[in-house]
Parts: structure tokens; sequence; C-alpha cells
């Protein structure tokens, strides 16, 4: 079947079977190789992309039924070589080690702060709790999102001297 | 033993807390260290941007996916195969079946233990999951739609599931394939002294007994299993994108199974989704790639599904133990003895080196003195899946150390005694290290009661005992659990350590090139510890250069030197001190030009970061980077030193390392449901001189987290027919952010004293160090309910039974 849908703000097409699911799409169809897979029982979040603006898990999705519709991924986060403060925030507090659930937590992590710019840490922890991390025990990645939503995009800048001498 | 009071080795002064970054060790640093202190990882960029490049991302021209059927029984004879139907299908390129595989030798590998393992059965089936057939299809839909229509013919068997049945007379034998067979037992070991704990135990006033159960569990790293394998047929080379946490192990291995040889072998590990020793064995998966890369031309992928991973790939623990203790009525330990019944599985695949069948369980005496000890194991053969290699843990340090901790507080319990005192009352003092823990290790160095202490100040222990009784009163249950842990990490001395004969040594390659930049190469490799920020570190420590302007390179064999990879927390403690020593080779090399240059001896320089001056001249002296362009360039060199300023090394370890910790736990738990909440956790850890206190922080963080989940949540469980009941992740159970608190972290500085740098490894301290402390918290919390054990996972319904009355072993 064929599907059309942006994907990072470009419109892609393609013809593919109808049973694929939208993270293999993403990952062997586009070579968008930053989103991951990591269960078969959509418990683990690895593949969280955004879909109009709402996290999902692209392995419960068929590519399918993202015909139409806007799909970013971890490759859509940087903007004009300027990267977002969900990035900055996950490099800045640790928030990875082996960085495989970090797009899927980013992507999420997005859009909570696009729908609630100053979240408790009970509502980050909540927000990403369909997710797992096997490295870092969670913490850090609360402080990553923190971090961000303490330096909105307008004001942040990527070589933060001034947060490093704070710290 | 060497107490540092160089604040070089302690950036932030002594401690640090880490809840409220209070006591940030970057606040005095400068903005950019050069050397040790909190750096950014170099490795972020990459990863916060998708562009990382694991196994599964890598795509070859004219690459195809390959699919493994597996056994859906855990023990059965193997009638036929029929594989017609799957080869007709559209798009399937080649099946494999194990009769394939025995004219070329590789129906059968050896494992780390000596002992062999079937690559696709040939004869029987031993566990649920073991490899079957394998398919090569074009893509990775149609392998998995062939592997539907292969039809196999089982005779089942009675499994052996019950591990302790499994020695029964009469038993079924799951090892026929091996000769003179009459039973299912592997291996047994001892250590210590029995005839000495014997007489330490007649004299005791208290001795207590306790069967503990350290039940299996999965490492479970989010990226699985896999490999993609391009084997050339013209030069007869092999090149093999692997998850490994041992690339150079893994090539050897290889060229001894498959025949090719070693120097025609290129063993790449890209980017590691996470290990915790899920990724130290060589599976099926990985000969079969390699297999189906020579039968088809092509490159052949296989990457294992999350399924697969859980029942088929290195489970952890599986130790069931008893441990005995004896003591004075006034908290004097006297001895204490271990034995354990272990389950290895259909296939012994344990990783440990070759002398240590155990592992390093020698390590059950603990950070206590007794006047004797002594333990024994017998390991055995089930029909469950094979492994037993870790699970961020060195070699069965964590079994060890949850059985001395457990006992410890069993025996506060007796004595009526605070276990915090308890502990206190029985360290190893700092003066007795190098201390002989009368199990065969020799402790390198700790000052137990300052971090103990130090723990109890941070979690505010009087505070939490009043708490406590205040709660008690009113009926609620709250529970402060403690673990002392005292790991040994950093395998090993080449003469007492080897896995399948090779030497636990780590080589590191250094080059600083004309114009002050440097390269090192490493044998580890990193699976998310930051090896490229932390070992730049310690060449920038060593040498001046910052860290930015030094590469690491690691994870491909045509690159770097031989070692034995990352696990048992060996990184820093054996390959990280290769790097210390070839930096330091390096500066000496230096020093003899510099000394050219300044037309000096040079005994008459001096080091300070980064540049040799003249004693007493200060102003007089020459920068590495000047050095380095004088090496390369026309200046004539002082004998014995040729033209650049590179320099290799391998380092083979004096002695393993010794970091320990204090843990702390609070827990409440729910009278109505038996809920376990970790309400606050703090873990006091002392690594030795810290590298880089932002990556340690991590690496204990993830740690606490294993430990919740093992010691509420996660467990490898199976049916009495030998089904896995753990094989998804919507049945085995991680902690999400939900279950775990915001960690606390506090450090002591103890340097190891035979370390380079003093540094002793932190990647496994806390997944060995929490599950005690959270199931000794438990236990406290049910005290009023007059339980004095239970094994974990400690899910609601089996707290809610321990409240019963009826704690019962998960297996
Ligand atoms: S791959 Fe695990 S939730 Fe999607
Ligand atoms: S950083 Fe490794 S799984 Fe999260």
């Amino acid at each position: 079947m064929h599907v059309t849908m942006t994907v990072n703000g470009d419109e892609v097409e393609r013809d593919i079977e109808p049973r694929v699911l939208l993270v293999h799409f993403l990952r062997e169809n586009l070579g968008l190789t930053g989103t991951h897979w990591g269960c078969d029982t959509s418990n683990c979040g690895t593949c969280v992309v955004q879909i109009d603006g709402e996290p999902v898990k692209s392995c419960t999705v068929l590519a399918a039924m993202a015909d139409g519709h806007a799909v970013r991924t971890v490759e859509g986060l940087e903007v004009a070589g300027t990267v977002d403060p969900i990035q900055q925030g996950f490099m800045e507090e640790h928030g990875l080690q082996c960085g495989f659930c970090t797009p899927g937590m980013m992507l999420t992590a997005r859009a909570l702060l696009d729908e609630n710019p100053h979240p408790s840490e009970g509502e980050i922890r909540e927000a990403i709790s369909g997710q797992i991390c096997r490295c870092t025990g969670y913490a850090t990645i609360v402080r990553s999102i923190q971090w961000a939503a303490d330096h909105p995009a307008e004001t942040a800048d990527s070589t933060l001297e001034d947060e490093d001498v704070k710290a | 033993m060497t107490i540092v009071d160089d604040p070089q080795t302690r950036p932030g002064g002594d401690y640090e807390h880490g809840r409220d970054h209070e006591h940030n060790p970057s606040a005095d640093a400068p903005e950019r260290p050069i050397g040790f202190g909190r750096l950014q990882r170099k490795e972020d960029p990459r990863f916060v941007r998708g562009q990382g490049n694991y196994t599964d991302d890598v795509v070859l021209p004219g690459m195809l996916h390959g699919a493994i059927l597996r056994s859906p029984v855990a023990h059965a004879r193997i009638v036929s195969i029929d594989t017609s139907e799957a080869l007709a299908r559209p798009g399937v390129r080649a099946v494999l079946t194990g009769k394939d595989l025995e004219p070329l030798k590789l129906a059968w590998i050896p494992t780390l233990s000596y002992d062999v393992q079937a690559v696709l059965a040939t004869d029987k089936v031993r566990f649920q999951g073991q490899e079957v057939a394998f398919v090569i299809a074009d893509d990775r839909y149609a392998a998995r739609d062939a592997l539907e229509l292969i039809r196999v013919d089982y005779d089942i068997l009675p499994p052996v599931i019950d591990v302790r049945h499994a020695l029964d007379a009469g038993a079924p034998i799951i090892r026929d394939d091996l000769e003179g067979r009459t039973n299912n037992h592997i291996a047994d070991w001892d250590c210590g002294d029995s005839v000495a704990t014997d007489a330490a135990f007649a004299k005791a006033d208290v001795v207590l007994k306790q069967e503990i159960v350290y039940p299996r569990v999965h490492p479970a790293p989010m990226e699985t299993c896999g490999s993609v394998a391009d084997f050339n047929r013209v030069s007869g080379e092999l090149t093999l994108y692997v998850t490994s946490q041992a690339p150079h192990a893994h090539r050897t291995v290889i060229a001894m199974v498959s025949g090719i040889p070693e120097h025609k072998i290129r063993v790449i590990s890209p980017d590691i989704g996470g290990g915790f020793g899920n990724k130290v064995g060589i599976y099926p998966g990985y000969v079969l790639s390699i297999v189906g890369s020579i039968v088809t031309g092509h490159p052949v992928k296989w990457m294992e599904d999350r399924s697969e991973n859980l029942m088929s790939t290195s489970f952890a623990r599986d130790y069931i133990m008893t441990g005995e203790i004896a003591a004075t009525k006034d908290g004097k330990l006297l001895g204490i003895r271990a034995s354990v019944l272990a389950d290895h599985g259909a296939f012994n695949g344990v990783a440990q080196p070759t002398k240590f069948p155990a592992g390093f369980f020698n390590l059950f005496p603990g950070s206590y003195t007794w006047e004797a000890v002594y333990g024994k194991v017998t390991s055995v053969y089930t029909n469950k899946a094979p492994g037993g290699v870790a699970y961020a843990c060195s070699f069965r340090v964590t079994e060890a150390v949850y059985l001395v901790e457990r006992m410890i507080d069993r025996l506060a319990i007796e004595l009526n005694m605070d276990p915090a005192e308890l502990r206190l009352k029985n360290f190893i003092k700092p003066e007795q290290f190098p201390y002989d823990n009368k199990a065969g290790f020799e402790y390198d160095s700790g000052q137990y009661e300052k971090t103990m202490r130090h723990a109890m100040d941070l979690i505010g222990y009087d505070e939490l005992r009043k708490e406590q009784a205040e709660k008690r009163s009113r009926g609620e249950l709250m529970g402060i659990g403690i673990s002392f842990f005292t790991e040994g990490v950093g395998a090993g001395p080449r003469k007492h350590m080897d896995i399948l004969g090779l030497g636990m040594a780590d080589g590191a390659e250094l080059r600083i090139h004309p114009t002050g930049k440097a390269v090192v190469r490493i044998s580890v490799q990193s699976q998310g510890q930051a090896h490229e920020t932390t070992f730049a570190q310690i060449v920038a420590e060593e040498i001046g250069i910052p860290p930015e302007d030094i590469e690491v390179v690691h994870g491909d064999t045509d690159q770097t030197p031989f070692g034995l990879g990352t696990y048992g927390s060996r990184s820093t403690p054996v390959s990280g001190a290769a790097v210390a020593m070839v930096t330091r080779k390096v500066r000496d090399k230096a020093r003899l030009i510099a000394a050219a240059m300044l037309e000096t001896r040079p005994e008459d320089l001096e080091w300070e970061k980064g540049r040799w001056f003249v004693k007493g001249d200060p102003s007089a002296g020459k920068t590495i980077q000047e050095i380095a362009l004088a090496a390369h360039g026309t200046m004539e060199l002082p004998e014995g030193v040729d033209g650049n300023l590179d320099a290799e090394v391998t380092y083979d370890p004096p002695n393993l390392t010794y970091p320990y910790g204090a843990y702390f736990c609070v827990t409440d738990i729910d009278r109505g449901t038996g809920k376990v909440t970790v309400r606050r956790f703090l873990a006091v850890d002392d690594c030795g001189t810290r590298i880089n206190p932002m990556v340690i922080e991590g690496q204990v963080h993830g740690g606490l987290t294993d430990g919740v989940g093992m010691a509420l949540m996660e467990l490898i469980e199976f049916d009495s027919d030998g089904n896995n009941l753990g094989g998804s992740f919507m049945d085995y159970l991680i902690p999400t952010a939900m279950e775990v608190p915001d960690w606390e972290t506090g450090f002591t500085v103890t340097p190891s004293p035979h370390h380079p740098i003093g540094a002793k490894g932190i990647g496994e301290s806390a997944t060995v160090g929490s599950p005690p402390a959270i199931v000794n918290s438990v236990i406290d919390a049910l005290r009023p309910l007059g339980v004095t054990a239970m094994d974990m996972p400690c899910t609601p319904a089996r707290v809610w039974d321990a409240m019963q009355g009826h704690a019962t072993p998960p297996i």
C-alpha cells in the first residue's frame, strides 16, 4: 500500500506492506535509526516518537496508521543546528548512559513540556512511566527534564557557561 | 594502606550528597577540568541526536536477515525436522538445522566454562527457547514468516526443573551428549577451613541457620543481542558487528570455533545499548549469522527479540544458599558457613575465571573479621536456559554479599542488637589491610567504620529509628535496612585468572600526534559507562592534555590492542590502569626529549601537569605539545627515543581491587496490600580515587535501580513443565520511574594501594550492595508481625504471605 506522511517536516511517500510497523518503517524504509526497538509487548518505550505532537510507541502503530499525519523523531529535535533544550538537558544532567532509551525519553519529555512547561517531579515521573531505562535509575532523567523546563528554547545556550559556574 | 589527603583525588572535598546537588563536586573545580572531575560526556552529542550506531543500525549492501526457530518445550528428543515448506517460501534463501552444521563441526561450540553448547539442536532440546533451526531471508518479516512453516516432531521427555531434585537418583539425565554421564552434577567447590569453622561454631553462644534464595533474574539490557556477519569469500575475511562486551575475546573464540584464522577476523562492537553481563557470552545466534554469511555469500543480520533475550541468553544468580552464623552473646562474630546449590541450566555457560567455578563467592565473609569461615558450592544441570554470567555483578559477588548481609541482620534480630552496631563492632579495621579474608582473597584497603558512620549521619539513622518506633506504636510498617558490602573487582592477575585460557590482562596504546592531540586505544568496550570520557580524563590527568584533545578508540579489534573486555567492573581497575601506565610511559619519553630540547639532563627536570621544566627554573620548560612536535621534527633525538611520542603497554593487575559501601534503605509497607515502597535509599560508596563524579553517580543510580528490581519485582520463574514464566516485559517486571525514589548518594575515598591511580571500579557496586539493604528493610518493617526472613522478590503477594506467617522461597 501507499503511505504519505511528514517526518520531521519533510513529506515522505513509500509503498509498503500493510503490516509494517511504524518503528520498522522509520528505521528500515527511511533509515532513521535513532528510533529504537526494545520489546515485543509495548512495555519499554525505546520506540517512542511523536505523531501530531503526541508521544506514541511506534512499535504499536502501523505505518499505515500514520498516513496523513506528522511524525517527529529524535532526528527532528535539533532545528537549524540548535539542539532542543531537552537534548541539552540530557547532556547537562547525565540523563543517559548507553543512550538506547534516550530518544524515546526525550520525545516524551518534549511533549510533556509543550503541554506543561513547569511539571513537578511527580508529573515528570508519571510522563515517562511507560518507558524503561536500564542504566540511569531515572533520577538524572528527571533532572534533565527539569533542566530543560528551566531553560526554554529562546534562552537556551549550547555553551552554557553560566550554568557550569552555578553548578 | 594509604589515606589520601590530596585534594586532586577528592575534587569536591570528602562528601557529596546527590539528591539536591548540594555538594556537586564541580563547584570548586575548573570549568573544564584537565583530568579528574565532573565533565560532560564526549559520547552524549551523538546519542542525543539519534546518531548512535548500534548493531541493529548496521546496514550492509545485499544484507539478509536471519531468524531462529526455538524449542517450545524444555526437554525432548528431536524426531524429525521438515524445512521444505519454509524453503519454498518466496524470499527465503536458506534454512539451517543442526544436521547442516554437523559437517562444519559447528553444531556445538565451547562455552566459557569448558562445557559445550548446541548451536542448533541435533539430538535433543534441553530448555524452552533452545535454538532448533535458522532461516535466512530477504527481510526481517519474511524470515519470521518462514519460521511458522518449519515442522518439528518432538518426543517429549520429563524435564528437570526443580533444582533441589536435580541430583536425585533416577532424575532424567540432561546431558547424555557427554560421554559417561550418569547424573546432572557439574562441579563441587569449596573454600576456607571447615575444621576451624566447626571449632568456632562449637564455642559460640549463638548459632543460626537460614536458607537464603537468590532467584534467577535476567540482565535484560534495553538493546537485545544480535550480530551482522559479513564473510568475504574471496579474501576469506570475516567482519562481525556484534553486541559484545569483549570484542577481542570473542574474536579469539570465533577463530577457534569457526576455523577462520584470527588475523582474518575483525570484530566490531559498535555502540552497545547496555550489557550488564548479558553480552559477555558467545550465543548461537552470532555463530548462525556467521554460518549464514558463509553459506549465502551475503552479509547476514540476526537480532533477537525481547522474548528470545529473556528466554535464551544469559540469566543471572539462581543460587539456593544456606547460611550458618556463630557468635558470642554480646555480638562478636566467630564463624560463618555457606553452602550453595547452584542452578547452571542445560549447558554450563557461566563466565568466570577458570580456577573459580563459583566465581568470587569467596567474598562471602564480607567486611567482617571471623575466627574461621567455610563455603561450598555444588552446581548442577537443569532444563533451563544456560548462562549465569552476571547482571552487573562480578562473578557471584552479589550472591556472596547478599548471604552475609542477610545473615548479619538475622543475627542482630536474634541478639536483639541494632544491626548498625553489630556491623560496627565487627568491621575489619583500617590497619588490618591488606586483609586475608580467610576464604582466599586479600582485600586491598578500606576504612569501613568511617564510611559507615558517614552514611549513618547522612541518612539520620537515630532519627529514623525514632520515627520507626512511633510508627510501630501506631501499627504502621516502616523498615530500615542496612547493607555493608565489600566487592572484589578488576579480574585479574594473569597467573590466577583466565577465561578459556586467555589471561585477564588488558592493553593500551597512546599516540600523541605532532600537534599535541592524542589518541588512546583501549581493549575494553563501553556499554554506557562513558569510557570515551573517563579514559580521556585519565590521560589528561597524567599528561595534561585537555580531554577534548584526546580521542578514545574502542570496540574494534582492528584498531585496538588485545584485552579481555568490560565486565565484572574491570574497565577502570584493569584497562584504566593500562591507560595510566601507557601515559606515564609517554611522559617519561617526553622527559628525555624535553631534556634534549632544553640541553639539560632528564633528572634535572620536574613535571607539572602538561609540562617538563628545569628544577629551580620554572620558566625554562617545554609543554607536552611542544615536545610532541619536536619528537616528530628534525631535532636529533636522544638515545633510545624513536621519532614519535607513542607507547603501548599491557597491564597485568597484581590483585583485585575491593570497592565497598554502606547502603541504607527505608521502606514503608502497606498493611492492606503488602506493597513495598522504597521511600529513601542512601548509597555511600568508596571506589577509591574518583575520576568523574557525575559518571560515578550515574553508575550507582543504575545499580540501585537493578537492586529495587531484583528485591521487589524481577524473577525468571518456571512452571513444572519448564515453561519460562518471565519471557516478556509483561511478565518480567523492571522498575520504571514510578518504583524508585530520588537516590541519595555520598562517598569516602580510600584509594587502592596497588592501582596506578588508586581507582577501584564502581560499575557494579550498587547492584551488589542494594538488594540486601532492601530485603533487610522489608524484614525490618515486618518485624512486629514476627517475620525474621523472607526471600526476593518482595512482591505484594509474597509480602502478604510473609505477613500471614507463610514466607515461601520463590523456587
Ligand atoms: S519497542 Fe518496546 S514499547 Fe515499543
Ligand atoms: S541509558 Fe541505557 S537504557 Fe537508558
